[in-house]
């Protein structure tokens, strides 16, 4: 069929100028020697000056992780990983503190121009009018292995906010981290995440203080720069009494030939009557047209709702890597508490995809929503695997679940692997599932009335994932929409 | 996570059971060589355990701890007392074929009614007396790598074998009768059956145990081929003693324009475990496959589906339910495999828990794997309690609690028995859940 050989030619054009981020910057960095051993965790902790318990706790990290084996249930497979030919440590060369934005490499400075983010408050502190009540996003900007800059300091700390990379929270406020650090996703965790423990090198810390309500929308924007160069970032957010925040975190890396290692842990603990929204617009570099290349992107990422009535949502636009392995999480302890876990994964040309949440119901009356939008087209896999489970005690516990899958082209693949286990009567799970391609008949619709091809398929594809879009912040959801059209652009025809 | 599990001291108690039960295997030569390839697989793997994806739920090494000791061949008092079984079964009118802790009792079974057309043999008798290449075949599966399958392979002492020619249309269902006599033995039963062409044919299994039969093993196995455009209905009740183990499997292989409609309903067994592989070999075929748990006080059921379709425009659809009372346990494992060529495949799967007690539990792992896109497939799985709303409808009426919880049952059990063709065994179905409602406490 001519449309069918269509498909797979223009599949096979989606190659490296697909991937718009996908410049290197060139700059002097400073790098650990390649490999991992006692010493390379001890060189990243004396590079953040760190205390002596934050040392002892990597070390103790360290070794657990040697014990360990990389797990291999998930449906991704990948040649073994070297984990002692990568970097765990490489950092812009730089003065020793930053003053001011304008002591900040221009050549940084430019990358995050080029993926368009406002990392300069310039503008609002010149005093340019803005209209009332527009939305300022504060941005951490994290390169390679280190926060480049933080904006926004001064206002966010006049409402009471930390925010601020992680290195300096672990200096400035050690009572907090070590009261909170490991204890949503412990250093015994999983293999990934116990590696990140032993040698993460930057990210983000948010402390809200009690009843606080964060006054912008907070953000962090990870680039892979080095090469050979695994980046090992560690949010952690808390949220105290009755506080909220918003959160986004995007990612984008070069291209490049080889696998780039990303293994990130994302903590956050909800008080009582808190609330944290959690974005993330991932697009790291998913590899060529032959499957070369990509980051293979291993996140441990878990929420706590520790109080009553506390909220966490995840939303989460998944379009890049070589290899996705990501399942954020929802603890609902507190009484009343709610989780939620929104979704678009879209895997093009050999992308492997195996996401989906965890939803563990252990207080009472607790609610949780799962709507996840999976897109599968070129050669790539696709899957979805969740578990919602009630504990005995979990009275009341409510959860509905939704995954649709949808197919383009014959080459992919999606699958749906979810868990449902119910402890006790008074617990109420729905889950129900799709698998299916885009209607003919839908699109002979739509190419009636005039739309190419790729128009209607854009407009099936924004229609089938709108219900996740409706979630992200605005600023995100226009990037998200363009992002989508560009990941799938050429797989249709 | 990546705990190495201990092999329990069990599996040496196996791996001694095989040794003093192997002289009592029938056949020799190749179907020996046959069987200690399969145990040495299984005494490799051990029971499996909760690490194994497919048995996470069932951990056999807990619930079952052993394989217990083969049963010995019945002997005349043995075979009244499976008589007696026989003569209280509810399903009455069918040919019965039946197995007395794992050996064929002609005598108690039908034999010379079978209809022409049908092919009877034994499995020992096979495996004894048949050319080198039919005995060893029978053993063999490559349909499945399941350990337990395995066992079977290695220790299945008997079993019917039925040919059932092109173009049959059975008039009566052939009925195949499980009884177990002996306390504390374990039974290993595989049977082989193939339907011709177009021909129609009702499948019963029962799974009874005489009066006095206690914490017995049943393992059993059902390897079936439905030829293109047969038209097969199978019905199974597994009604063991309470404190009985069921570990049972079914592999299927349909042909083209096969219409394959089967039901499975346990309420006996403190362990149960039913998985059914059914491979789609041919196009336009159409598969219904339903089943009821229905569980109480300890229970632990396990149904398990895996359909693969590898073919194009073929039809499946599942429905499951399951009633947990008390302290018991379900577990639902469905996964719909569309391989690259299986175009146009429907697939839909539903399967419903009912908690009744705050201490039951319920496990559902509906599956989709899908790697055709021109196909519509779906899942749904819910677990919940009684409605409180209907309860009130229907005591505002003046039934008392339990009638009307027995009502709301019934009706949610209904769904999946309404496929049930045969109108006796659905009767018989439906008033096998009566009788698990009225002894509800």
């Amino acid at each position: 069929m001519p449309a069918e050989l269509e498909t797979v030619e223009r599949v096979r054009r989606i190659d490296v100028d697909q991937y718009r981020y996908g410049f290197e910057t060139i700059i002097e960095s400073d790098k650990a020697p390649k490999g991992l051993s006692e010493d390379t965790v001890r060189f990243i902790s004396a590079k953040k000056n760190e205390p002596a318990w934050m040392l002892e706790w990597r070390l103790e990290a360290f070794r657990r992780w040697q014990t360990m084996q990389e797990p291999e249930w998930a449906r991704v497979s990948y040649p073994k990983i070297d984990y002692q030919d990568v970097y765990y440590y490489s950092a812009p060369k730089k003065k020793p503190e930053l003053a001011s934005l304008d002591e900040v490499d221009p050549e940084i400075l430019k990358t995050y121009e080029k993926l368009g983010i406002p990392l300069r408050e310039q503008e609002v502190l010149a005093g340019v009018v803005r209209p009332e009540g527009e939305r300022r996003v504060a941005v951490d900007a994290v390169f390679d292995s280190v926060s480049v800059a933080t904006t926004f300091q001064k206002e966010l700390k006049e409402a009471g906010v930390i925010f601020m990379p992680i290195s300096q929270a672990i200096r400035e406020h050690p009572e907090l981290v070590q009261k909170y650090l490991g204890t949503v996703v412990p250093t015994s965790d999983n293999f990934f995440a116990t590696l990140n423990s032993a040698v993460f090198s930057d990210g983000s810390f948010v402390y809200l203080p009690p009843g606080v309500r964060c006054p912008m929308e907070l953000s962090t924007y990870f680039r892979i720069n080095e090469r050979n160069t695994g980046q090992f970032e560690r949010t952690l957010i808390i949220a105290d009494k009755g506080a909220y925040v918003s959160y986004l975190e995007g990612c984008t890396a070069p291209q490049r030939d080889e696998n780039q290692l990303h293994a990130a842990v994302v903590e956050l603990v909800a008080h009582d009557d808190a609330e944290i929204k959690y974005s993330t617009v991932q697009n790291w570099y998913p590899g060529n047209s032959e499957g070369k290349g990509g980051v293979y992107n291993f996140v441990t990422k878990r929420g706590d709702c520790r109080g009553k009535n506390s909220k966490i949502s995840w939303t989460q636009v998944e379009t890049g890597s070589a290899i996705t392995w990501k399942y954020p999480s929802c603890i609902l302890r507190g009484d009343n508490s709610r989780g939620e876990f929104y979704s678009i994964a879209i895997s093009n040309g050999f992308q492997q995809v195996d996401s989906g949440t965890k939803m563990i119901h252990l207080g009472k009356n607790t609610t949780s929503r799962i709507i996840s939008k999976g897109i599968a087209a070129g050669k790539s896999q696709n899957t979805y695997r969740g578990l919602v489970s009630a504990h005995r005690k979990a009275t009341g516990a409510r959860n509905f679940t939704a995954c649709d899958s949808l197919l383009i082209g014959d080459k992919c693949g999606a699958h749906t692997v979810p868990y449902v286990e119910a402890k006790n009567s008074s617990a109420l799970f729905e889950h129900e599932a799709t698998t299916s391609k885009i209607s003919e008949d839908v699109l002979f619709y739509c190419v009636q009335r005039g739309l190419s091809q790729e128009e209607a398929v854009g407009l099936v594809v924004n229609g089938f994932v709108k219900d996740v879009l409706q979630q992200l912040p605005m600023e995100f959801a226009v990037e998200a929409q363009k992002l989508i059209s560009i990941s799938l652009e050429g797989s249709v025809g | 996570m990546n705990v190495a599990l201990v092999k329990p001291t069990s599996d040496r108690a196996s791996g001694e059971s095989f040794a003093a039960a192997r002289s009592r295997l029938p056949g020799s030569g190749v179907v020996s060589e046959v069987r200690e390839a399969a145990f040495a697989e299984f005494s490799k793997r051990g029971l499996p355990h909760r690490r194994v994806e497919e048995w996470k739920y069932t951990d056999l090494r807990v619930m079952l701890r052993e394989v217990a000791p083969l049963a010995v061949n019945p002997d005349e008092a043995a075979l009244n007392r499976a008589a007696a079984a026989v003569a209280s079964l509810d399903v009455t009118d069918t040919c019965k074929l039946v197995l007395v802790d794992g050996s064929f009792a002609p005598h108690l079974s039908d034999v010379a009614s079978l209809e022409a057309g049908v092919r009877l043999h034994t499995l020992r008798e096979i495996l004894e007396t048949a050319d080198n290449s039919t005995r060893a075949d029978l053993l063999r599966t490559n349909a499945t790598s399941d350990v337990m399958v395995a066992l079977n392979a290695a220790m299945a002492t008997d079993g019917v074998v039925l040919g059932v020619d092109n173009g049959v249309a059975l008039k009566r269902p052939i009925h195949i009768v499980h009884i177990a006599t002996q306390s504390n033995a374990a039974s290993f039963t595989r049977s082989l059956i193939k339907i011709g062409e177009g021909a129609q044919v009702t499948l019963v299994e029962s799974f009874v145990a005489a009066p006095d039969a206690k914490s017995y093993q049943v393992h059993d196995a059902l390897v079936s081929w439905a030829g293109d455009g047969a038209n097969v209905h199978h019905v199974r009740l597994v009604e063991d003693a309470r404190d009985a183990s069921n570990i049972s499997t079914a592999i299927v292989t349909l042909g083209a324009k096969t219409q394959f409609n089967s039901f499975s309903l346990t309420s006996g067994s403190a362990l149960s475990r039913y998985q059914a592989f059914v491979r789609f070999g041919g196009e336009e075929a159409v598969a219904n496959i339903n089943g009821v748990n229905l569980l109480k006080d300890r229970q632990h059921g396990d149904t398990t589906l895996v359909l693969d379709h590898m073919v194009p425009h073929c039809d499946s659809r599942e429905v499951f339910r399951a009633v947990v009372d008390d302290r018991a346990h379900s577990v639902f494992q469905g996964r719909i495999n569309v391989h690259p060529d299986a175009q146009k495949t429907d697939a839909k799967m539903m399967t419903r828990a009912l908690l009744l007690s705050d201490e039951a539990e319920a496990d559902n792992k509906p599956e989709l794997e899908i790697f055709a896109d021109d196909v519509q497939c779906g899942h749904g799985a819910t677990t919940g309690a009684l409605d409180d709303s209907l309860l009130f409808y229907l005591r505002a009426r003046g039934l008392p609690e339990k009638e009307a919880q027995a009502l709301l049952i019934q009706a949610f059990v209904g769904e999946a028995m309404e496929s049930i063709a045969d109108e006796q065994l659905r009767e018989t179905a439906v008033a096998t859940a009566a009788r698990w409602l009225a002894t509800r406490g």
